[in-house]
């Protein structure tokens, strides 16, 4: 049979073929290239250019040229590692918060709201109608030394253990760790509810159905149903509401004091105080690098491949 | 493939869809997606970080800060300013000094409030200052250090003393020999700014606060005190409590007021360093006594009779924030004539009374009173001779200075 096809007809069909093949090989790149341009243009140069800037080294009247000065990244990291580890710790803590929060209301919106769902979700999403800087500063009245939330919890006497620990300071909580991972907490809740949600409006009812037919329990339903199911939602959850939070400075400057400044504070001061514009470059490239490790490990070890 | 309903399309644009998709090299699989933008990524990073040599001294060699002035044919002007600093009509419509300046002169003002921390400012305006470029705006109105700045940079046009005829004659004497700007050749003041102590009475059980010393040893006030993320204001309060004078102070006076300071940060007696926000937590009554502006603590007083204010003896800081034309700028004219408007008796005192900050021009008492006796005699919009003597200005730092003590200042306040 393929002896039969002759040259003179295989010269004749293919390049027919070929340019066909082409303009269908490109098609998707021209689809992608106006993101391509977009993460070009606003993402990959900007990145560029600040790994330029880290490893510069002048002043603002000199100018600043590339030097090759790569122990910027270690002196950044040698006079700012407290502002590192807070930062981590209060993002961390103000994810672990927003997964006890948001979880049992992602399941009481996705199961049990029934014709108040999207009354509950427009709710959830309500805060966003207002500036992140008013919910913030919202906080400030909220959390006052004369406010309701202080003179019970002082009476309650939780004030004394959180002082003990080292989270409050005195009979107040503005201007205290607390103040600050309690203003992370709010403002990044609707990012930890909303994939949740998605994650768990999607399961069938009729597992739970039969988690119960095989004599389950409903602890074990949901460790064993529910939660696996979900876990594409609290793996978006966490990194939705992890990676904002561990740059983010304006809850610390608000909300906080001396002593409990994020990494952020820090970058801004740099750049915009100091005009070490390297070191600020060099802060904000090590931050980088913390999360996208702890995310890379993250994610392997919840081994969820398809996020929502 | 039923997702694509077979039925609708062509059996050859089938094929070429199961081709692209599935086989060959066409298909856009995940893996080829990832290598060529990966490729794509490192070749464009490569060149750029290879190509990217470094940031251009900001100081422009060669060619000066003027421009071509289009004010003649151009009837307009762009004035960028701070919020809620010039004074406006009771239906928040109209800002009557600057409209009745259009009507005398035919000048069109673009009156845009987008200044609201000096740094900031720097930000956003220094990236075509560096480059050469008219930032779209006439004029604008920074505090001394940044003036400072602009003006050592060469960023600032010089301005023409026969357009300012009213600013010569009736600015203050006490404003008129800054030593970053001799002879005001650049800048003109809008207002001036005294850093005083403020307390609310109510949260300091009716004690009097005024010295810096008290706000740092005064145990009743632990944890209730605030100090200004102004570097200048801090510091030059604490410098002149400790004896020193702010205007010839220094490295070690520096590195002892920052120590003193950080002392009061480690027994946890200052509560934080704040911007403009302390407003809010002294009239609350959650900070029981801080530095303030003085503007401010008038403007609070009017809403809350607790607010009080004390000069230290040992003397306060004064500053000012000043009109500057930057470089590149197409209206001079129009924004000299605009900063000689505001030195003209009636409109100066209209402007004073309505913002409250120390006016920096000279003979208002009479039209401030007749606007309002009780402003004439306020020490904080018109200085006595006492107060004036008391007063002092942060020396004007060199560009190795500024860096060194403001990242001293910011360890101290935690960023």
């Amino acid at each position: 049979m393929t002896a039969t096809l002759t040259a003179a007809e295989k010269t004749a069909a293919e390049p027919v073929v070929r340019t066909t093949a082409t303009r269908k090989r490109l098609v998707p790149y021209w689809l992608l290239l106006p993101g391509v341009l977009w993460l070009l243009v606003f993402f990959a140069l900007p990145m560029v250019y600040q790994a330029s800037t880290s490893v510069q080294t002048g002043s603002l009247e000199r100018g600043f040229e590339v030097t090759w000065h790569f122990s910027t990244y270690w002196e950044a990291l040698a006079d700012y590692w407290p502002q590192f580890v807070r930062s981590l710790l209060y993002a961390g803590t103000a994810t672990v918060l927003c997964l006890i929060l948001g979880y049992p209301l992602a399941y009481l919106i996705a199961f049990k709201a029934g014709r108040w769902r999207n009354l509950l979700l427009v709710l959830v999403i309500a805060p966003f109608f207002t500036s992140f800087l008013i919910r913030t500063l919202a906080w400030k009245t909220i959390l006052a030394d004369g406010g309701a939330v202080v003179g019970a919890l002082d009476a309650l006497r939780v004030l004394d253990v959180t002082t003990a620990l080292g989270w409050t300071q005195g009979d107040r909580l503005l201007a205290t760790p607390l103040a600050v991972v309690c203003g992370l907490t709010y403002n990044f809740l609707p990012f930890m509810i909303l994939p949740l949600y998605t994650s768990l409006e999607r399961i069938d009812g009729r597992l739970h159905e039969a988690a119960k037919d095989l004599y389950a329990s409903p602890a074990t339903t949901f460790r064993k149903v529910t939660f696996p199911l979900s876990m594409p939602g609290v793996v978006s959850g966490t990194l939705l509401t992890f990676i904002p939070a561990s740059g983010d400075y304006v809850n610390a400057e608000l909300l906080g004091s001396t002593d409990t400044k994020m990494v952020g504070n820090v970058i801004q001061s740099q750049f915009l105080r100091v005009l070490d514009y390297p070191t600020a470059a060099a802060l904000s490239f090590i931050l980088m690098a913390i999360v996208l490790i702890m995310v890379t490990v993250y994610i392997r070890r919840a081994g969820t491949e398809d996020l929502v | 493939m039923e997702q694509y309903e077979p039925d609708s399309l062509s059996a050859a644009q089938l094929a070429a869809m199961r081709r692209s998709l599935t086989n060959g090299r066409g298909a856009l699989t995940r893996r080829s997606l990832l290598r060529a933008s990966g490729v794509g990524a490192l070749t464009v990073g490569g060149l750029a970080s290879l190509s990217a040599c470094g940031i251009p001294p900001a100081k422009r060699e060669g060619e000066g800060p003027a421009s071509t002035d289009y004010s003649a044919r151009e009837k307009q002007l762009n004035f960028s300013n701070w919020t809620q600093y010039i004074d406006i009509s009771d239906d928040e419509k109209h800002r009557p000094t600057l409209e009745a300046f259009t009507k005398r002169t035919g000048i069109q003002v673009k009156y845009t409030e987008d200044i609201n921390d000096n740094v900031e400012f720097f930000g956003k305006i220094k990236p075509q200052l560096a480059a050469g470029q008219d930032t779209g705006r006439d004029l604008i109105c920074v505090t001394d250090w940044l003036a400072a700045r602009i003006i050592r940079l060469g960023w600032a046009q010089k301005l023409d003393p026969a357009n300012l005829p009213h600013a010569y004659a009736n600015l203050s004497a006490q404003f008129r020999r800054p030593d970053w700007d001799p002879g005001r050749a650049h800048s003109y003041p809008w207002t001036g700014i005294s850093t005083v102590i403020a307390y609310n009475t109510k949260a300091t059980g009716g004690r009097k606060v005024d010295s810096v010393t008290q706000l740092l040893d005064d145990p009743k006030l632990k944890g209730r005190v605030a100090f200004l993320s102004e570097m200048r204001d801090s510091v030059g309060m604490t410098l002149l409590d400790m004896g020193k004078d702010p205007g010839t102070f220094t490295d070690a006076d520096f590195d002892a007021a920052v120590g003193r300071l950080q002392k009061g940060v480690a027994t946890q007696q200052i509560r934080r360093f704040t911007g403009n926000d302390y407003t809010g937590d002294l009239n609350k009554g959650d900070l029981a006594a801080c530095l303030a502006w003085a503007g401010d603590v008038i403007q609070l007083q009017a809403d809350n009779p607790d607010i009080q204010f004390a000069i230290p003896a040992a003397g306060y800081i004064t500053s000012s924030d000043n009109l500057l034309v930057p470089a590149k700028a197409r209206h001079k004219t129009n924004a000299e004539k605009l900063i000689d408007y505001y030195y003209e008796l009636p409109v100066a005192a209209r402007l004073a009374a309505y913002i409250n900050y120390v006016c920096p021009v000279e003979g208002v008492r009479e039209e401030l009173a007749r606007i309002d006796p009780a402003l004439a005699s306020n020490t904080l919009i018109l200085p006595d001779k006492a107060m004036a003597a008391k007063s002092r200005a942060f020396r004007s730092l060199s560009s190795e200075e500024e860096t060194a003590y403001e990242e001293k200042f910011a360890k101290l306040i935690g960023a």
